[in-house]
């Protein structure tokens, strides 16, 4: 099953797409303080539409207060721009209708209804009042499609509630694909998974990078290893490297922060 | 037999008022967590504006008729503003709600006894819903008879509303989860007005109910919200359903133990029977999980 819509034939690279693609994600000077504490130092970030990057770094360092900070759930500073588009002190929802899609550390999905309605609503979010009360019986096509991609279309009327862990992450991702996200913000998406699981979503994220800016928190280096194409390291709210899983891994700063002394570091 | 019919529909009718009152009640508490003292007040709003439909629209049939979606506006921008001044500063404070709006209840049944005096006035039924009607020979009132569809119509459209229409969709997501509705890109400011307006609407069109039952005075409001938080609460915080069920068994509960009592007696069974109630089962009837109240 694939479209245009969805899906691009080519495969995700470190620097993105070839010149004439124009989207990006470009953060300048991003900073989050919480009661005095810096979070997020000034970092500086960017992402072109077809690069699948990883950001890693030790606990604390402030990988999901950036994501927080870029959809707008927490207060900050600087410059976050989206194509052109500033979206920093925007409200969460206007930052999620401009295109900005997001999946939580811990599986969230709306427990109570069926996936097809979780993905709904995902679909939906910018219809208009009178619209809403219709009913709607025929199920849209890009749904239909963004649940098999994540290989939930045998659940559609399943409570999400009773889905897998492995499943509700799918299902977030499914959510954020037909809400037409262009920019993929997954926070840890294969924690708790299973290894045949890791595997599967390692390969869709393959299949969705390739025409999306796409910026993944994960803590498992061999699946970073496995599917990154390029890599960022935060350590203590500042960004410390960043390159190819490579240059990352050789970088003596990242050894230090990861085994606390240089010396033992390296593979 | 006759008397079984007639004590099974003076139940049913006060359950049905009860469902009418607490239907409103169970979005914006249920839904929302927002504990409005000042529904009630609503639902006297609504009576008041039967009253004002039908000093201008002679005809009462008409009036009627016309009053319903008219209350339905007035106590749903009623409450819309209550929500917009107050209630969006506290979603996540209870107990300031409760507080807030007692006093904003005080404030409308002094507002309504300066506008149209502290005397109760009634409004007139109109001649089709004069009279009764016999089931199988006892005789049923015919507004009473005419309440309980409302109700039933007001629970029918609000049960398609949450499930058969994404605004429904949107509410409920916006319960479960509000960070993730708002990544999803729901305002959910908007669905909380939307939510409350609805709600307050209800309250709106209750109001015009029971002004086909009794006299409206100021202090209408507070015969029902007593019974109202009861009927949702019993129900389980949050289940329409629950809410259903527990309407109409209090309805019937009290007009039987009413019957066989006094009135004051069977309202102190009721009281108790409720306290006992939830002393087994604190979650209601039914349970789910909502926003800040458990």
């Amino acid at each position: 099953m694939r479209s245009p819509f969805l899906l691009s034939p080519d495969e995700p690279k470190a620097g993105g797409l070839p010149a004439g693609q124009h989207h990006y994600l470009k953060i300048r000077n991003l900073s989050v303080v919480f009661d005095g504490f810096v979070a997020v130092d000034k970092v500086n970030l960017d992402v072109s539409q077809g690069d699948l990057r990883f950001l890693i770094g030790p606990n604390g360092a402030g990988k999901t207060t950036v994501i927080d900070a870029i959809t707008g759930l927490v207060p900050a500073s600087g410059s976050v721009n989206h194509t052109g588009t500033e979206i920093l002190g925007r409200k969460v929802h206007q930052i999620a209708r401009l295109g900005v899609g997001r999946t939580f550390q811990t599986a969230s999905v709306f427990e109570n209804l069926s996936v097809l309605q979780n993905l709904d609503i995902a679909a939906g979010s910018g219809r208009r009042a009178l619209e809403l009360l219709r009913r709607r019986r025929k199920t849209e096509p890009a749904v239909e499609e963004a649940m098999e991609l994540v290989g939930l279309g045998h659940l559609a009327e399943k409570q999400a509630g009773v889905l897998s862990h492995g499943q509700k992450q799918w299902l977030e991702i499914g959510m954020l694909l037909v809400q037409n996200s262009d920019l993929l913000l997954l926070d840890e998406p294969i924690a708790g998974m299973s290894q045949d699981e890791r595997i599967e979503t390692g390969q869709l994220l393959r299949k969705i990078g390739a025409s999306r800016i796409t910026l993944v928190i994960e803590h498992d280096m061999d699946f970073v290893r496995e599917f990154a194409t390029s890599v960022t390291v935060l350590a203590a709210g500042k960004v410390l490297s960043e390159g190819s899983v490579a240059e990352v891994q050789a970088d003596r700063r990242v050894q230090e922060v990861y085994l606390g002394s240089a010396k033992e570091g390296g593979e | 037999m006759e008397l079984l019919i007639g004590q099974m529909f003076a139940g049913l009718s006060l359950g049905s008022v009860l469902l009418l009152a607490a239907l409103g009640l169970s979005l914006t508490f249920g839904q929302m967590g927002v504990i409005n003292m000042a529904h009630g007040e609503f639902m006297m709003a609504g009576a008041y504006t039967a009253f004002v439909v039908q000093r201008s629209v002679s005809d009462a049939g008409i009036s009627l008729l016309v009053s319903i979606p008219v209350g339905f506006l007035v106590g749903g921008l009623m409450g819309l503003v209550l929500e917009a001044v107050h209630l969006r500063r506290m979603y996540h404070r209870p107990m300031d709600t409760l507080l807030v709006t007692f006093g904003v209840a005080l404030i409308l049944q002094q507002v309504a006894r300066d506008v149209f005096g502290a005397p109760s006035v009634d409004v007139r039924a109109p001649a089709w819903l004069q009279g009764n009607v016999e089931l199988l020979g006892s005789p049923i009132p015919l507004t009473r008879l005419f309440i309980l569809i409302l109700s039933l119509l007001c629970l029918a459209a609000l049960a398609f509303l949450l499930r058969g229409t994404s605004l429904g969709r949107r509410i409920r997501a916006v319960v479960l989860n509000r960070d993730l509705a708002e990544s999803s890109g729901i305002s959910t400011r908007r669905t909380d007005q939307l939510t409350f307006f609805i709600g307050s609407g209800l309250a709106g069109i209750a109001g015009v109910a029971v002004t086909l039952i009794g006299s409206t005075s100021p202090y209408l409001g507070t015969n029902y919200i007593v019974d109202a938080f009861l009927v949702v609460v019993a129900g389980g915080v949050g289940q329409i359903k629950g809410a259903v069920i527990a309407a109409f068994s209090l309805g019937v509960l009290q007009s039987a133990l009413e019957f066989s009592t006094t009135a004051s007696i069977g309202k102190v069974l009721i009281l108790v029977l409720i306290v006992v109630f939830l002393q087994l089962r604190p979650q209601g009837i039914f349970s789910l999980k909502t926003r800040s109240l458990a």
